[in-house]
């Protein structure tokens, strides 16, 4: 997995609540057996018209936006399905780091298996955020995640929270799967203990 | 011993290992999979060189994209991406030896009515499946929620998942539902009341009289919406109806072991001083057939209201709720009764089983439809072959209704069941997310009765009045 330590980029502002998987990433590319080649179809609903062409007032269709590496949005951002292709078509995108007042709990999780760093701070300071990042692309934000801050242009900092182990993983890109395989014996003896207790499982 | 929830209980029997920070290693019983949602995880096996850990708890069936017409088990007859993945969940399924429900056994349908039906799903366990509804599992008393691919992987090759508790969360129904309520008017007005994120952070546990009145089927419908009111999982304690359900399913267990089993099963209720974090409750009677008028589960009326408008709400919803107002073509102030609509879908894994066909059934009987199309589509090969041998099918034939094979079919629009752009929809699914059931399309969640009555008038209807 990639590592996440420092960014500085563009942020883009999409001031709407309750973005769902849907909305990131549209079922008909979900076909698809593979991780990569998502990028373009992000918010394709949003982002192109019924024949294909882009529609130029959609925030990444802007020049200002097309670089952008930092997500800024409403509430409860990643709703509904647990489709992993919607961390996935962020990332190819470019988009490293959602920023909103609250994340759906299966998106929030895949976030940080796909190297991606979801923020989540209260609506006061998002707000200050979403403003920072209306200012286009010369208003670059910074975060760090190992000092759990956001920078914005102006050089106002907020701090946000974020789980230990989580950050650990993404700071130094490791791979779940390694590090539980190496508590194997853990999971032996319990297996042998739960088939004791309920063989009928 | 302190007092326990019922998820702390399951929870606490499911902890392989806890580091210092609280991250623990769930253990899981049963891992669903599907066609969609899994292909890069057996990819990621491959290349790492690992093995499913338990192929005995793991279940796969192909569900999301197979079309629901006819001659499906012919490749030719699926648009050449969903052959692939489908082709590859057979393939997955073979190389690692896990369980598997191919689209020509009659056992095929949407893995969360599949589960179920095949006794995989039982009280007490961890069940986990890269679909946000598994939480329709926990009406078993099963701690049972989503996960994504990576974790679908992670799963796969250790049986186990990384995981912090949530917080316990009370949504108490009390009393007796009127005439004409279902559990999805149960489900969807806890959903109106929090917010499609009022449970994040929180396990659901549901109870009150309402609840422990519904049927097993009743009981999954309700907890199938847990995820759409932000929660990790919905469960409800078993009791006899639980175990009446299990009780003699191909892969429950027999004989002593279900002795066992029984035995631990009845252990699996919150204690009476347990601690929540928080506490919702309605009142049964209160609870009126409701639809949807918006792009988000949580925009929910009883039938006989109005179509709101943006200012009713605050802050963020108004900009939501007038963008809503404009994808569904919709004018404030309109009576919802007076929606016409153009197409109803009855299925999906909220509202697929056979007592969601019976109902509709109920109420479709000797009447024709009034729309330009509705379909059926049954949750898996065994409700299909149940509802024909009930004479259901007829009813459903005679009034107009198309009779499909099983699937997810147009609750997601995979296959080729797609709404068109501002085609309006009466849909017993749970999700009315813009262009969920195809581009544009528009979409009003409701229980199976009001599906079949807004099928009859061609309009959105208050069930009790054809009652
Ligand atoms: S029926 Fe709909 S919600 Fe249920 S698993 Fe299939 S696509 Fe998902």
């Amino acid at each position: 997995m990639d590592k996440f330590t420092t960014l500085t980029g563009i942020a883009a502002p999409m001031p709407l609540i309750n973005i769902d998987t849907d909305m990131i990433i549209p079922k008909q590319f979900l076909k698809t057996i593979k991780r990569s080649g998502l990028g373009v179809n992000l918010f394709d609903e949003m982002r192109y018209d019924d024949d294909g062409a882009e529609i130029p007032n959609f925030v990444l269709n802007k020049e200002a936006y097309r670089e952008a590496e930092i997500l800024v949005a409403g509430d409860n951002f990643g709703c509904g399905s647990s489709r992993e292709h919607a961390p996935w078509a962020i990332k190819d995108f470019g988009i490293r780091c959602v920023i909103a007042p609250s994340f759906a709990d299966i998106f929030y999780n895949n976030c940080f298996k796909n190297g991606i760093l979801p923020i989540a701070l209260p609506q006061d300071q998002v707000d200050v955020l979403m403003k920072d990042a209306e200012k286009g692309a010369n208003a670059r934000m910074t975060i760090d995640l190992d000092t759990q801050t956001v920078t914005t242009s102006d050089g106002e900092t907020f701090s946000f929270e974020v789980d230990s182990f989580k950050k650990h993983c993404l700071m130094n890109g490791l791979d779940d799967i390694g590090l539980t395989m190496e508590k194997a014996a853990s999971i032996d003896s319990f297996e042998v203990q739960a088939e004791q207790a309920r063989p009928w499982v | 011993m302190s007092p326990k929830t019922l998820y702390d209980k399951i929870w606490d029997a499911h902890v392989a290992h806890e580091a210092d920070d609280g991250t623990c290693l769930l253990y899981i019983d049963r891992h669903l999979v599907h066609e969609v949602t899994s292909p890069q995880a057996f990819e990621g096996l491959r290349m790492t060189n690992r093995k499913v850990r338990a192929p005995d708890k793991t279940i796969a069936v192909p569900d999301h994209n197979v079309p629901t017409t006819p001659g499906r088990e012919d490749p030719k007859n699926m648009t050449e991406d969903s052959a692939i993945q489908v082709a590859a969940l057979d393939k997955n399924a073979k190389d690692f030896g896990i369980h598997y429900y191919p689209v020509s056994d009659v056992r095929q349908g949407i893995v969360h009515i599949v589960g179920p039906e095949q006794g995989w799903t039982l009280p007490g366990m961890t069940v986990v499946c890269g679909d946000s509804h598994t939480a329709t599992h926990g009406a078993f008393g099963a701690l049972a929620h989503g996960i994504g691919t990576s974790e679908v992987e992670h799963v796969l090759a250790t049986q186990t998942l990384i995981q912090k508790k949530s917080k316990n969360m009370k949504v108490e129904i009390t009393g007796k539902l009127r005439p004409g309520v279902t559990a999805k008017d149960i489900t969807l007005s806890v959903i109106g009341a929090t917010g499609t994120a009022g449970g994040t952070g929180y396990v659901i546990e549901y109870c009150g009289e309402a609840i422990r009145d519904l049927s097993m089927e009743g009981r999954m419908t309700v907890c199938n919406m847990a995820i759409e009111g932000g929660a990790r999982a919905g469960i409800i304690a078993p009791d006899e109806k639980t175990y009446e359900y299990c009780n003699g399913r191909p892969h429950a267990p027999k004989g002593a072991q279900w002795e066992a089993a029984l035995n631990w099963w009845k252990t699996l209720y919150s204690d009476d001083d347990a601690q929540w974090d928080k506490v919702i409750t309605l009142k049964g009677e209160d609870i009126a057939p409701v639809v949807t008028w918006g792009t988000s589960p949580e925009d929910v009326l009883p039938i006989t209201a109005n179509v709101p408008a943006a200012e009713d709400f605050k802050g963020g919803k108004v900009g939501a709720a007038q963008r809503s107002l404009d994808y569904m073509g919709l004018t404030s102030g309109t009576p919802l009764k007076d929606v016409e609509i153009d197409t109803v879908f009855i299925g999906s894994c909220t509202n697929g089983r056979i007592e969601d066909l019976r109902a509709a059934a109920e109420i479709l009987k000797g009447k024709k439809v009034a729309v330009k199309r509705a379909m059926v589509v049954p949750g898996s090969g065994l409700v299909r072959a149940q509802a024909e041998e009930e004479g259901l099918a007829d009813i459903f034939k005679e009034a107009g209704f198309e009779w499909r094979l099983a699937g997810c079919s147009m609750c997601l629009a995979m296959n080729p069941d797609q709404l068109q752009p501002e085609e309006r929809c009466a849909a017993t699914s749970n999700r009315n997310f813009e262009g969920r059931q195809g581009r544009g399309g528009r979409t009003h969640l409701m229980s199976p009765a009001m599906a079949a009555a807004a099928a009859i008038t061609g309009k959105l209807t208050d069930v009790r009045d054809l009652m």
